[in-house]
Formats: C-alpha cells, sequence, structure tokens
C-alpha cells in the first residue's frame, strides 16, 4: 500500500470529507511525526509502535571497494519498534 | 528542546489545527490512519509512504535461543516482524537537524 491508496481507504471511508482534506490530514500526521523526530523527540503510538532517533557513535569506517580507512562522523538515526498488539497482530495464527 | 514524547493526542492536535475539522474527528481520523496501515500490515502487504518511510514485514525463520540468564535453551518459532525503513529525505533531515546534539 502507498501513500495514495492510503488516502484512497479514508476517502471511502469517510464520504463526507472532501479528497484534498483528506491528503492534508495524512501529510500531516506523517509531518507531525518526521517534525517531532528531527528535534530529537520520540512518538510514541501505544498498540502501533513508537519512533525514536538514536545516536550512532563516531567510528572508522573502511571503503569495502579500495578499502581506503575513512572517518565517519557521529550522527542520528530514525528508529522505529514495533508496539505489543500489532506484533502480536503479525504473529496471531 | 528535545527529549519530549508525542502522541496521538499530539497528532490530532495538529489535525485539528490544520484541517478544522472537529477535535473528536481528528482523533478518529488519526486512529483510521494507524489502523489502514496495520491492517495492511497484518494481511502481508507491505506500506510504503513516500518521503516517510516504508513499514515491511519480514519473515523470520525459528530457531534455537537460549535464555542468557539461566543458559536454558529455548525455541523460538518462526514468525513474522515489522521493520521500518527511513526514507532517505527522512534520515537526512534528522541528520541535519541533530548534528552535533548530545
Amino acid at each position: 500500500m502507498i501513500k495514495s491508496e492510503l488516502i484512497g481507504k479514508l476517502v471511502e471511508a469517510n464520504p463526507h470529507l472532501y479528497q484534498r482534506d483528506v491528503e492534508r490530514i495524512v501529510s500531516t500526521v506523517f509531518e507531525e511525526i518526521s517534525s517531532a523526530l528531527s528535534r530529537g523527540d520520540r512518538v510514541e503510538l501505544r498498540g502501533f509502535g513508537a519512533f525514536s532517533v538514536k545516536k550512532r557513535p563516531a567510528r572508522i569506517g573502511r571503503n569495502p571497494r579500495t578499502g581506503e580507512t575513512v572517518q565517519v562522523e557521529e550522527k542520528h538515526v530514525p528508529y522505529f519498534k514495533t508496539g505489543k498488539d500489532l506484533r502480536e497482530r503479525l504473529n496471531a495464527d | 528542546m528535545g527529549k519530549r514524547t508525542v502522541t496521538r493526542a499530539d497528532l490530532s492536535e495538529a489535525v485539528y489545527q490544520e484541517v478544522g475539522l472537529s477535535r473528536n474527528e481528528s482523533t478518529e481520523l488519526v486512529e483510521s490512519i494507524l489502523s489502514e496501515i496495520s491492517s495492511s500490515l497484518v494481511s502481508g502487504e507491505n506500506v510504503k509512504i513516500s518521503s516517510f518511510g516504508s513499514f515491511l514485514v519480514r519473515h523470520k525463520g525459528g530457531r534455537i535461543g537460549r535464555n542468557p540468564k539461566t543458559g536454558e535453551e529455548v525455541p523460538i518459532e518462526p514468525r513474522r516482524v515489522l521493520v521500518f525503513r527511513p526514507s532517505q529525505v527522512m534520515k537526512e533531515r534528522i541528520a541535519t537537524s541533530l548534528k552535533g546534539r548530545a
């Protein structure tokens, strides 16, 4: 399922809303999550999962092609942990 | 700055501010988005949100695990797990805005 299909399903389930409003709602939700993470905040959606940012320490990397060593700087990466309910639903059979 | 926890209530508030639906309806829409994504994943279909990231269902084989405390062997059943792969756009945005932060 891609974003436009998600929007399509929501439009179908909410015939009283304009498609353009549903598009804005979906974008707003993902934008809120992204902007929270870029502030370093955590996003916790019980039952679904939690988004957070992890810090990867600086390390000495290696270019796999040339074998040359390179200094890789410390960096922040997004991380998602699946919520308990969803994890259980994925394995309910 | 930072280390706050954003919840469903914050997402609903953002939708309420942005679109002007009622608070109740904003809350319901946020819930519908999460439940549509969940249903798709539970049915085995991946979900890809452009410029945000992809939720992918992976199949893990069974294996013999070990309780690290007691050393006891325990079978781990084959199972499905969810992984989130952030988009390049999101990775860059986070790396850039948090650069140099503790």
